[in-house]
């Protein structure tokens, strides 16, 4: 993403940055950065009636520049499309002010966002997350076992599911030889389905995981393809490929490989890495027992509170997710949350919901603490179970809407 | 290298100087240093990539593949393969002999007419085949003026002229097209009929004379309308013979009388040795007379003396043979059937009505016999009752047909073990022994597996079938087999030990009444197999409520049947099983050796291991009991661990079932797709039945579905006693590692979920269940806790069933869902 402008105009107060998506990628930064309640202002196409003085209508598309006050936002992870919509803001000759208009935001065409509410740190944060520049190409992944493979992209800051194979491999009732033509048949599909949804006309690193032989055997279809075909491109992805070993064919075992030895040689500074390590960190805590681990909104809340989460060890971990709340409520307390632990002097990490370490933190409630000294029953009020309870229901609620906006 | 060489003759030496005749020159006849590396590294790497197929090239052919393509790997492996491994097939058509070769370029005519071919004028412009000599008497033998039927002396034919000559002419017949070809055959099937009227016609006057004739009844059998299809038929198969010499069938069956059981195994191997040897083996000089004395008069011929329609003539191929009859895949007979969309639209006819049903099955029916009227209605009924689509059901009381049905007992038993701890040698041993194996089969296997250096898995063969598992002697998947003795029969589940193959493991394990265990107890391997899967299965076996367990202490005759050695383990194991809440009663150990066969059957005769007097293993098998009593009552269920295609019907699922009963032409359900189908068929073990009960390995014959509907884990239920499909469970998990909200693996049988541990409702008492704490954030090992599991997607799991919990590689948890 680039940076187009960024000042204070003079007709209003609040700074306004314009921003220009340069890729995919940025769509889902933009995502991150547009809340509701933001005044987004960007091209749009409205089709206008306009009535003649005989009272015959005529409709025309046209195109303008819309200011939005967003109500909502929709993400697609697969194609990257980013929705923005909620009512004009702004006078416009088309468009009465208050009517409601979706906008598509689209690559390469800049946006103007408008904060009325200022810029708090992790709004800032993600800002500059959004503007570093390190766009070292995003990892294909391919997670498999006899008969499914699942297609993954793994960028920066999200893993995408791309698409899932699903071939049915005779068992061992059958020939020996249908077994083999079972396999090749998958194999196929898979390929031609990874060549289909993956750009590998530039060299990309390509991880194949799977439980047993499988990958090595994919890797090795992929290389004897590309001999017969003789066929360039296939023959550098084969030995681009990374054979990782993997526990099992479904998607969640992205976690151990991007922890592989394999994995970590070559990207260990790409963020998931990171992430996976402090998720680890805090599931080891956790397995001790001790009570300087916890999880859920109302326990690490009460820790932060009585500055548990300080220097010497306390770390907090908190899943994007939670600042794209639609309340702005919400939202602020778990800024609150981050600016307090950082003043206390701990480590306050926002994590990517859409990596596998993120996942595994939204089982926990999108919040986890490792405290600096233990501290018990933290979660023994038996308010607190209530608030528990709908603290569960909520994020229900909430995964329920993960689950249209992501595949994942 | 002749390029190389046209330079060469310009003596390099002369033009030294010149712009780039130096480098030719060394290359010629020494290639600079840098070259020769790259040569030297360029073959290497070539040959690599090839493998096995690097034999068929020599070292010059690649390297001067690798000089053209300017040491391009890529394009040199696939000129090779294209030009020397795989060529394509004309030019093994000029190496193969004279004589067959028509069968590659010309083969519609190579058959039936090619030997006459010798004669015509070398215009031709076709490539005249060379032929041996023939003497000429046999080449006249069947010609009309040699052997007329006096009856047809006067009868006239309009002389069949060649069609379709572009050239036209004495030429003989010109090369048709494949359009070409059909029309001729069609207007020649329409001349014949016709042909066939007159004769009629004539017959009916001459019929006093010759009412005899045996040639001409079997004119005047077939009805004009079923004419057509049946001279097709019959015309193609008489072709088939002739025009396949190398056909890959006809090969083996020259080659491999020896092996000539059907064994996929052998035919596997075999056809790696076939792709070897010439595609082409010579005809033998016999063969080629008697193939001569059948051939068709010329079509020069015909156009002199006429179509002769002598007694000969009925048989004789009038339709040229097409091209691709000589390909090896071609099956004369593949239209000769009823397509299968056909098929498929009669099925559906007569299901949507059954009164268009029964003159459309009939002409079916008379395609190949042309039957008395009585006898087609007869067939017609007979194939309603085949096809139609609920099959009946007999409403037989199948647990009454059960009690009185005097079967043996069935018991199904999975095979565990560390890997390499030599379960499936202990097997592919048991079933030679009980002749259950051939002696020649393993023989067999073990020549294969010599040949691959790895005799000693020759044994394991018998349950790895896939090419896979050979290839690295490790098993992948559950091997089913059956055997019987005189009170049992008995099911084979033969398990990998391998830790990535856990979950077919667990899915062998769900459908065992009971298991044996194989420890090695060679130095060292006994160590490593506790910590390994030797453990995680003793877990799994228990967590998925198999009681009895007979374990093999296998390769005691690595370390000379030391009695010391044996107790070791068995005290170590049992202390452990018993630990686990196995009865002492239901474990026995038995030493023996997979691999040779002692103890398994027959005692052991080794001196070393007199000190042994409990029961050999067979004996240990045949007193064992099934672990629970079987679900008779219960509503229908049966886990669905394979799907496939068999005699049986289109789409055939295989497992074992759970509970209750099942009889043909039932409905049930397909979950969790919903999908309604009948039973065709049942088969039990490997007899068909018209019923099936709670604890049998049956596989079921399925109708009216689709296969794209029934998965490998699926659940198979009654319609009236559908099972739950949902997303969400509560479950008694006893927890092996840590249990926190993760995404963990579910396991029944085949089914294999991704999912999440959503919360951790409460920890439980592990003797009285009583709630000790109340939403705790973490389950320690080896507490009991209940907890929630949501899965990715609905799955049909219900109360009472017994599921595994797995993440990352490790069994974490077993559990019982609430």
């Amino acid at each position: 993403m680039k940076l187009v402008s960024r000042k204070v105009p003079k007709t209003l107060e609040e700074e306004t940055v314009s921003l220009l998506p340069e890729d995919p990628e940025d769509m889902w930064h933009a995502y991150n950065l547009i809340l509701p309640g933001d005044i987004i202002h960007a091209h749009a196409i409205r089709k206008v009636v306009s009535t003649s003085s005989t009272g015959s209508t005529a409709s025309e598309r046209v195109h303008t520049e819309l200011a939005i006050k967003v109500k909502s936002t929709f993400f697609d992870p697969v194609i990257s499309a980013l929705r923005v919509s909620g009512t004009v803001a702004a006078e416009n000759p088309h468009v009465t002010l208050g009517s409601h208009h979706t906008l598509d935001l689209d690559v390469n065409r800049a946006f103007t966002l408008i904060k009325p509410d200022g810029w708090d740190s992790i709004a800032k944060a993600a800002l500059q997350e959004s503007l570093a520049d390190d766009k070292n190409g995003a990892m294909a992944a391919v997670v498999m076992q006899e008969g499914m493979a699942n297609i993954c992209l793994i960028t920066q800051f999200r893993t995408v599911l791309k698409v899932r194979v699903e071939s049915v491999i005779p068992k061992k009732r059958d020939l020996a030889s249908d077994q083999d033509a079972g396999m090749r048949r998958f194999f196929e599909k898979t390929l031609s389905t990874l060549v289909r949804t993956m750009d590998f006309s530039e060299s990309r690193p390509l991880l194949l995981a799977s439980p047993g032989f499988v990958a090595t055997d994919f890797k090795k279809y992929i290389a004897t393809q590309g001999r017969d075909k003789a066929d360039k491109i296939l023959t550098a992805v084969a030995k681009q490929a990374t054979v990782v070993h993997a526990n099992s064919g479904h998607v969640h075992s992205l976690n151990e490989i991007l922890k592989s030895p394999e994995v970590l040689a070559k990207m260990k500074d790409m963020k998931f890495a990171r992430e996976a390590q402090y998720v680890d960190q805090f599931f080891d805590m956790l397995k001790l027992d001790d009570g300087r681990a916890w999880y859920g909104a109302s326990a690490v809340e009460k820790a932060v509170s009585d500055g548990a989460v300080g220097p010497g060890g306390g770390v907090l971990l908190v899943n994007n997710s939670l600042f794209r709340s639609e309340d702005l409520g919400v939202r602020k307390k778990y800024v609150a949350l981050v600016e307090k632990v950082r003043s206390d002097g701990g480590e306050a990490r926002v994590l990517s919901s859409d990596h596998e370490s993120g996942q595994r933190l939204s089982m926990l409630g999108d919040i986890a603490a490792i405290l600096n000294y233990p501290m018990l029953d933290l979660d023994d009020d038996g308010e607190e179970e209530d608030a528990e309870d709908e603290d569960i229901e909520d994020r229900n609620a909430r995964e329920q809407q993960d689950m249209m906006d992501s595949v994942i | 290298m002749s390029r190389h060489r046209i330079v060469h003759t310009f003596n390099p030496d002369d033009i030294v100087s010149e712009f780039d005749g130096e480098d030719y020159g060394e290359e010629e006849d020494e290639l600079s240093p840098e070259d020769r590396v790259a040569m030297t590294n360029g073959t290497a790497e070539v040959r690599m990539a090839l493998g096995s197929e690097s034999s068929k090239v020599t070292t010059e052919q690649i390297q001067e593949s690798l000089w053209h393509y300017y040491y391009d790997l890529d394009k040199t492996v696939t000129y090779l393969m294209k030009t020397y491994i795989a060529p394509p097939p004309k030019p093994v058509a000029k190496k193969a002999p004279e004589g067959i070769g028509a069968d590659h370029g010309r083969p519609a005519f190579g058959d039936s007419l090619g030997y006459d071919m010798g004669p015509m004028p070398p215009t031709s412009h076709f490539p005249v085949i060379q032929r041996p000599k023939v003497s000429h008497s046999r080449f006249f033998d069947d010609m009309p003026w040699l052997n007329v039927p006096q009856d047809r002396l006067t009868v006239f034919i309009q002389p069949d002229r060649p069609r379709g000559g572009l050239l036209g002419g004495g030429e003989g017949p010109p090369k048709m097209s494949k359009l070409q070809a059909l029309a001729a055959a069609r207007k020649k099937k329409n001349e014949e009929k016709k042909e066939q009227d007159k004769a009629l016609q004539t017959e009916k006057g001459i019929a006093s004379l010759s009412i005899n004739d045996s040639t001409q009844k079997e004119n005047r059998k077939p009805p004009l309308s079923s004419l057509a299809k049946r001279q097709k038929t019959t015309d193609q198969s008489t072709l088939q013979p002739h025009s396949q010499p190398s056909a890959p069938t006809n090969r083996r069956d020259h080659q491999s009388t020896g092996q000539n059981e059907s064994s996929v195994d052998a035919a596997d191997g075999l056809d790696r040795g076939h792709a070897d040897s010439p595609v082409n083996p010579p005809t033998k000089p016999d063969e080629y007379v008697a193939l001569i004395q059948t051939v068709a008069p010329s079509a020069f011929a015909q156009t002199l003396f006429g179509s002769a329609p002598d007694a000969l003539g009925s048989h004789r191929p009038d339709v040229y043979a097409m091209p691709h009859t000589s390909s090896s895949s071609f099956f004369a007979q593949a239209f000769a059937e009823p397509s299968p969309d056909d098929i498929v639209l009669a099925a559906q006819a007569k299901a949507g009505k059954k009164t268009t049903a029964a003159p459309k099955a009939a002409k079916k029916s008379q395609k190949d016999k042309v039957t008395p009227e009585g006898e087609v209605a007869k067939g017609v009924s007979g194939l309603e009752i085949n096809d139609a689509p609920p099959p009946k059901s007999k409403g037989l009381d199948v647990l009454k047909e059960f009690q009185n049905s005097a079967n043996k007992r069935s018991i199904s038993f999975v095979v565990v073990g560390h890997v390499d701890a030599g379960k499936s040698t202990l097997m592919g041993r048991l079933l030679l022994e009980l002749k259950f194996v051939e002696k020649h089969t393993i023989d067999r296997y073990r020549k294969q597996a010599e040949k691959s250096g790895k005799q000693s898995f020759a044994l394991a063969w018998v349950m790895d079938q896939r090419s896979e598992e050979r290839d690295r002697g490790v098993t992948i998947d559950i091997a089913t087999n059956h055997f019987e003795t005189d009170k049992t029969s008995f099911t084979i589940l033969d398990a990998p030990g391998h830790r990535d193959f856990v979950p077919n493991m667990i899915a062998g394990a769900s459908q065992a009444d009971f298991a044996i265990l194989v420890i090695d107890a060679d130095t060292g391997a006994y160590e490593k197999g506790l910590k390994g899967q030797t453990r995680e299965h003793i877990l799994l076996l228990r967590s998925l409520g198999v009681q009895r367990l007979i374990i093999g202490v296998n390769k005691l005759d690595v370390i000379r049947w030391k009695k010391e050695r044996f107790e070791e383990i068995s005290e170590y194991i049992g202390g452990f099983l018993s630990g686990l809440g196995f009865q002492g009663k239901n474990v026995t150990f038995i030493p023996i050796s997979g691999l040779n066969g002692d103890n398994l059957v027959k005692r052991t005769e080794d001196e070393a291991a007199s000190w042994y007097t409990g029961p050999t293993l067979i004996e240990a098998l045949e007193s064992s009991e099934p672990s629970a009593a079987r679900a008779l009552k219960k509503p229908f269920r049966m886990a669905i661990s394979e799907v496939f295609r068999s005699q049986l019907g289109t789409t055939t699922i295989a497992g074992r079932i759970d509970s209750g009963s099942i009889q043909i032409g039932d409905l049930v359900l397909v979950e969790p797709s919903g999908e309604e189908a009948y039973i065709k068929s049942i088969m039990v073990d490997s007899d068909v039945q018209d019923w099936a009960v709670a604890g049998q390995s049956v596989s079921i014959a399925l109708t009216n579905i689709d296969p794209i509907h029934i998965r490998v884990g699926d659940m198979l239920c009654h319609k009236t006693q559908p099972i739950n499909c949902s997303d969400t469970f509560v479950l008694k998990a006893m927890a092996f590692a840590h249990l926190m909200p993760m995404p963990v693996d579910l396991h029944r049988g085949r089914l294999h979920a991704a999912g999440q541990i959503q919360s951790i409702t409460s920890t439980l008492d592990k003797s009285t269940g009583a709630i000790v704490k109340k939403k705790p954030r973490i389950v320690q090992p080896g507490d009991v806790a209940r907890v929630v599991v949501k899965l990715a997607s609905k799955a049909p799991l219900e109360s009472g069933q017994r599921v595994v919990i797995r993440s990352g590689g490790e069994t974490i948890a077993a559990g019982l869902l609430e």
